[in-house]
């Protein structure tokens, strides 16, 4: 759970400018690589590389033996994955869709989270759940899910949501070398977005990182909302605001030290999420800063997210989804005149 | 695929007078398996026997009792080699014991003191699964990393006529056949699920005939003859291990007591059918079968009841003491490091013990 500090990438032979996608893929083929015990299965994830080619390439590299399609059964894939990591296995299984990840809930709950509190640390669940999620892609109902709170209400997942190809790639590297399980949420909108990676960069599960600096007010963010809240500053900026971007990066263990210090810098915070607000990841964000900041709060948390209603269709998603007027809008409720 | 197909009655070798009959396809066990068998039977019968009086005592929050399916208890972990993995649930604890766990081990988990009291790791036996058939998918992974790692362990996982109706019952078998792999289902199927008889669970000839749905052989056995069991689950191991795939085993059995003690079967069936059952009690028909073959001596007999016994008293002993728990093991191992959320709420129950003077014991 150490922090890492913000400091400008060393000149490496290992950066390159990649999708998140082709980032994902290629932090699992260099786990794969580097350990034998490492397996990927799923729905299509063999053949076809994935309905987003994530696994593009795996099987021919790897052999059938060690990147496999499944029956179609999501529930079947993450039991499967229980017993493979009884037995000294590092499955790292993917869910093809947010809401498609649910029939496999009670092997997660039950199971893949609390083998190891039930054995008293005997048997660990070293098992990676990749998870594509979140909407902004213009799909169809079941596929545009923000499904995180789910996770991380349960004890004995860790969960992350990377913003960038180079949190994608370093956060997979570290969520397969984990001894706990992980549900690792990929920002579909994100996907095909573009960024530097240096794949000898390690970021720890845990860490979260101001990713732009600012003195006004502090805004929170990940996964899919991490663009937003840097599009936000960008606009508040050219109003004479100075925003601050943090990127939690990690759900659960959530870096309280990091999110703490920059909101008591500024005084001020909002919490930008996509997943419908009520009873989520952004409202315990909301109390927590409450809690511990209280005496540095220049006025109350305000949290931007998605509606408490089911994800919107295609055509009426960008109503659905908070946007850099929304989150403006939040900011300049945030008492001012004191 | 005809070939998959269970038969229209199931394998007996012993019937309830006590009288053998050999089968064409299977072959009868040896003397001193049914020996041995009997007298894993008859501590199998004791430890339910005392664990009833320790859910009575009030030392056991819970016990559901297997009497009646000793047989099948007894076969299941009879059946395998010493690499091999049992996976049982929850009405399974005297295979558990049966398997190497010791008793205090096996039963910390219906004492209260933790979720599971022993390590999967040292006798080969996955967690008691409460949750029901989500531990057939488990024993599914366990055999495909084996054949993976080129080990020729083979896994038996068990269930009862309940679970059958789970999703995950359905996705483990599927599971098992595509990959082809060393897995045993043996279905206990003792005509209830808490309340609720089979004929609410299937519609299907018999639990066995879904094998042919997967592309597995199915058999169903005589769940009460200790003969036939480990006569029909030994195939259906010999086959695992040889490569030859998945079999579907469906023991016909009773359980003759109510769910748990927290149940009450009259509400729900006839006094009438559990003393037909008790006719064709395992332990009896077993014994009557090897005294009247000269393999039960009067010594051997006895000899078995002191075993018996002995792991009586060791039930006892182990569960009238009262261990000493430490409460910050609630948070020691949800992960394998304590995230700081835990770090704090550790230290929150902690101040409490010590304010009000119970410190935690190290």
């Amino acid at each position: 759970m150490t922090m890492i500090q913000d400091r400008p990438m060393a000149a490496s032979a290992n950066r390159e400018t990649m999708t998140m996608a082709t980032a994902v893929n290629r932090a699992l083929g260099d786990a794969m690589a580097d350990d034998d015990t490492v397996l990927v299965f799923g729905e299509d994830v063999g053949a076809l590389g994935g309905v987003f080619r994530v696994t593009d390439g795996l099987t021919a590299r790897f052999g059938e033996r060690r990147c496999f399609d499944t029956p179609l059964a999501e529930a079947g894939i993450m039991g499967m994955a229980v017993g493979m990591a009884m037995n000294g296995m590092r499955p790292v299984v993917e869910m093809q869709f947010d809401a498609f990840a649910y029939p496999a809930f009670e092997q997660v709950v039950s199971h893949v989270a609390k083998m190891g509190n039930r054995t008293r640390g005997r048997v660990r669940m070293p098992i990676v759940i990749r998870i594509p999620y979140g909407g902004g892609i213009g799909g169809v109902e079941h596929h545009c899910d923000s499904s995180e709170s789910y996770y991380v209400h349960t004890p004995g997942l860790l969960v992350v949501a990377p913003a960038t190809p180079q949190d994608a790639y370093s956060l997979l590297r570290s969520a397969i070398r984990s001894p706990d399980p992980v549900v690792f949420l990929e920002p579909k909108k994100l996907y095909w977005a573009k960024g530097e990676v240096d794949t000898s960069l390690e970021v720890p599960i845990g860490a979260a990182h101001v990713i732009r600096a600012g003195t006004d007010a502090t805004l929170i963010a990940y996964g899919t909302s991490v663009p937003i809240a840097l599009a936000a500053a960008d606009a508040a900026e050219e109003e004479g605001r100075s925003l601050q971007v943090v990127d939690l990066r990690s759900l659960t263990p959530y870096d309280d030290a990091t999110v703490d210090a920059a909101v008591r810098s500024t005084g001020r915070a909002v919490v930008i999420a996509e997943a419908p607000g009520f009873a989520s990841v952004s409202s315990e964000i909301a109390a927590r800063v409450s809690e511990r900041c209280f005496s540095w709060l220049e006025a109350p948390v305000r949290r931007v997210t998605g509606f408490d209603i089911p994800f919107a269709p295609p055509k009426l998603e960008r109503y659905y989804l908070p946007d850099v007027d929304r989150v403006l809008d939040a900011v300049d409720t945030l008492n001012w005149d004191a | 695929m005809t070939d998959f197909l269970p038969r229209d009655t199931p394998v007996q070798l012993v019937d309830t007078t006590g009288a053998f009959s050999a089968d064409p396809v299977y072959p009868t066990p040896a003397p001193d398996a049914l020996v041995d068998g009997y007298r894993s039977l008859v501590i199998g019968r004791r430890v339910n026997d005392q664990c009833n009086a320790l859910v009575r005592q009030g030392r056991l929050a819970v016990y559901p009792s297997s009497h009646g399916q000793e047989a099948c208890q007894v076969a299941a972990v009879r059946v395998l080699d010493a690499d091999d993995w049992l996976f049982p649930t929850y009405r399974d604890t005297v295979a558990v014991m049966l398997k190497g766990v010791a008793p205090a081990e096996a039963t910390l988990m219906l004492k209260g003191d933790w979720h599971g009291g022993y390590d999967p790791h040292v006798h080969n036996v996955a967690p008691q699964a409460t949750p029901l058939a989500t531990q057939l998918l488990h024993a599914v992974g366990f055999a495909h990393a084996a054949v993976l790692k080129g080990e020729s362990t083979v896994v038996l996982a068990m269930c009862g006529d309940g679970a059958t109706s789970e999703g995950d019952f359905h996705e483990a078998l599927n599971f098992a056949a595509v990959f082809h792999l060393p897995v045993v289902f043996f279905v206990q199927n003792n005509g209830f699920a808490i309340s609720v008889p089979l004929s609410r669970q299937t519609a299907a000839e018999s639990l066995a005939h879904k094998a042919i749905g997967y592309g597995m052989p199915g058999e169903r056995v005589d769940g009460n003859d200790l003969a036939a069991l480990l006569s029909v689950l030994g195939a259906a191991v010999d086959r695992a291990r040889s490569g030859g795939g998945p079999t579907l085993v469906e023991a016909h059995t009773y359980r003759m007591q109510a769910h748990t003690n927290a149940d009450d079967d009259t509400r729900y069936r006839d006094g009438s059918e559990v003393r037909a059952w008790a006719d064709r009690d395992p332990l009896l028909r077993l014994r009557t079968h090897l005294r009247r073959e000269g393999l039960l001596t009067e010594e051997s007999e006895a000899s078995f009841t002191e075993a018996a016994d002995s792991i009586a008293a060791t039930l006892r002993d182990a569960l009238n003491t009262d261990a000493q728990l430490d409460p910050d093991d609630l948070f020691r191992f949800v992960y394998a490091t304590r995230t700081p959320q835990l770090e704090e709420q550790s230290a929150l129950l902690d101040g409490e013990l010590r304010r009000t003077g119970q410190e935690a014991q190290a």
